[in-house]
């Protein structure tokens, strides 16, 4: 096997909970449970087999991994235990770090979610949608515009962040990961 | 008093708000004091964990480490927290170079974490710690004759943490029967209402959200009693009209958390049940158990 291809396998497989990938048998099951199955480019059973192919840019540009719900319903059922469902988020990081750029909105999604984090120590759900939204499909946002009214008048979407004294001690913590630690 | 360390998670404090306040209103009676952990901050969560997981580590490693110093049980009512609190707990046992950053980090703000925590999810405390029997006594308001539909959703029981069943979970089902309600037969009780990609795959979520509500009213329920999860409550319930306008359908399904429903059990009122947060009201559906007059029928029938 020439180095390319078990080069991305390797790097999946050295994923914490992913390292079981090399014993999948290809069953799939995990196609067959998968929740969301119908939308995936090629589906968990078949991304499981590019990435043992090594065939790393199919994998990361196409939006099959973006639809994984987290219901675990592979991981559940898995005969050999692969957990494939944390193998979909190992390749969403990998995609991510890499700069790919795979045809969904949950990529853009994911960066105001976790901006919202750094920023505020918690969800500010209304903010983090409105940046999504105003980054994606502003259009789309009227559409959402009854549904948040709704839950406005219910006293469920407050409109101001909630920032946290915990915000400080996770920015320090945060530098001392990107800087490499105290060493 | 049975004391528990206890993390709301982000959304209880917008979304979730029906849930949360049922719960606060039910933990005295049932007597658990849920100590909420100081300051903290989100659980770490999939979206940020794909952006950056060693930081996503941290985050979740601060809130373990609060939990720690309480040296209590840590108890959340949000599914995806849980299952995000119990990886992690699991990875840094697992994955020592990950720990390793991990370490460093809490140190560098004057912390520590030992991997002593012991993960629980809300559900699984009313069930095995405060039990069906006591539960039962409790009752004020039997909640008689009132077919649910008992949503458990993924995270309360997949990954497989051994408790309840992964696939067809029945506490929820117990916990409703000892309250007086009838369970109705409900297969997609533990399937996926696809809430974390409810903002970015909003059709597709819908889909998810249709089907849930389909076989709920399908099997007879005249409501859903819904896991504690935050999410999975807002998409039932909140995203119900979305629903009726892309299938042209009129649900009108009030969705209960177990919190709301144990509150209106042990006779608490409309308001400090929390209620007034639903978007699709109960007021209607409950009104008889409000006003006596359900429990009226019963005396009468038994007689």
């Amino acid at each position: 096997m020439n180095n390319g291809h078990t080069a991305f396998l390797n790097e999946v497989a050295s994923i914490p909970a992913c390292d079981k990938i090399n014993e999948c048998v290809q069953c799939g099951v995990c196609s067959g449970s998968c929740t969301t199955a119908e939308h995936w480019e090629y589906t968990p059973r078949k991304i499981i087999a590019m990435v043992r192919a090594g065939m790393k840019d199919e994998v990361l540009n196409s939006n099959s991994i973006w639809y994984c719900v987290s219901c675990y319903l592979c991981n559940a059922r898995c005969p050999r235990d692969i957990k494939p469902a944390n193998i979909m988020h190992a390749l969403e990081a990998i995609a991510l770090k890499g700069g790919y750029k795979p045809p969904t909105k949950t990529t853009t999604m994911y960066r105001s979610f976790a901006r919202s984090i750094e920023k505020n120590g918690r969800i500010y759900e209304f903010g983090f949608m409105l940046e999504y939204f105003l980054k994606t499909n502003p259009f789309a946002a009227l559409k959402m515009l009854p549904l948040a009214l709704s839950l406005l008048t219910h006293k469920r979407m407050p409109l101001l962040p909630k920032v946290v004294k915990g915000t400080d001690q996770l920015n320090k913590m945060f530098h001392n990961i990107t800087t490499g630690g105290s060493r | 008093m049975r004391y528990y360390a206890y993390y709301p998670g982000c959304s209880m404090e917008a979304t979730g708000a029906p849930v949360e306040k049922a719960i606060h209103a039910i933990a005295k009676p049932l007597d658990i004091e849920l100590m909420e952990l100081e300051d903290w901050t989100c659980c770490g969560s999939s979206p940020f964990s794909g952006v950056d997981k060693v930081k996503a580590m941290a985050i979740t490693a601060r809130v373990l480490a609060q939990a720690e110093k309480t040296g209590l049980d840590l108890v959340t009512p949000c599914s995806s927290c849980y299952t995000i609190l119990r990886e992690a707990n699991q990875l840094m046992k697992e994955d020592h170079k990950l720990a390793w950053q991990v370490h460093e980090a809490l140190v560098s703000v004057g912390l520590s974490y030992n991997g002593t925590v012991n993960i629980r999810h809300i559900v699984e405390v009313i069930y095995n710690d405060v039990g069906l029997e006591a539960l039962a006594a409790k009752v004020n308001r039997p909640l008689t004759g009132l077919k649910v539909a008992c949503y458990h959703g993924c995270q309360q029981v997949r990954p497989d943490y051994g408790f309840d069943d992964s696939e067809l979970p029945d506490w929820l089902d117990r916990m409703a029967k000892s309250l007086g309600a009838e369970p109705v037969y409900f297969p997609l009780k533990a399937r996926c209402c696809g809430s974390s990609l409810v903002i970015s795959e909003t059709d597709m979520a819908v889909d998810l959200i249709h089907k849930l509500l389909q076989n709920a009213q399908e099997n007879g329920a005249q409501c859903i009693v819904s896991t504690t999860c935050p999410l999975c409550h807002t998409a039932l319930d909140a995203y119900q009209s979305k629903v009726n306008s892309k299938f042209k359908t009129k649900y009108n399904l009030p969705v209960l958390a177990i919190s709301q429903f144990i509150a209106i059990a042990l006779g608490l009122d409309f308001k400090a049940s929390a209620l007034e947060y639903n978007i699709v009201s109960p007021r209607k559906l409950l009104a008889p158990y409000f006003s006596g007059k359900a429990s009226l029928a019963k005396a009468e029938s038994a007689t």
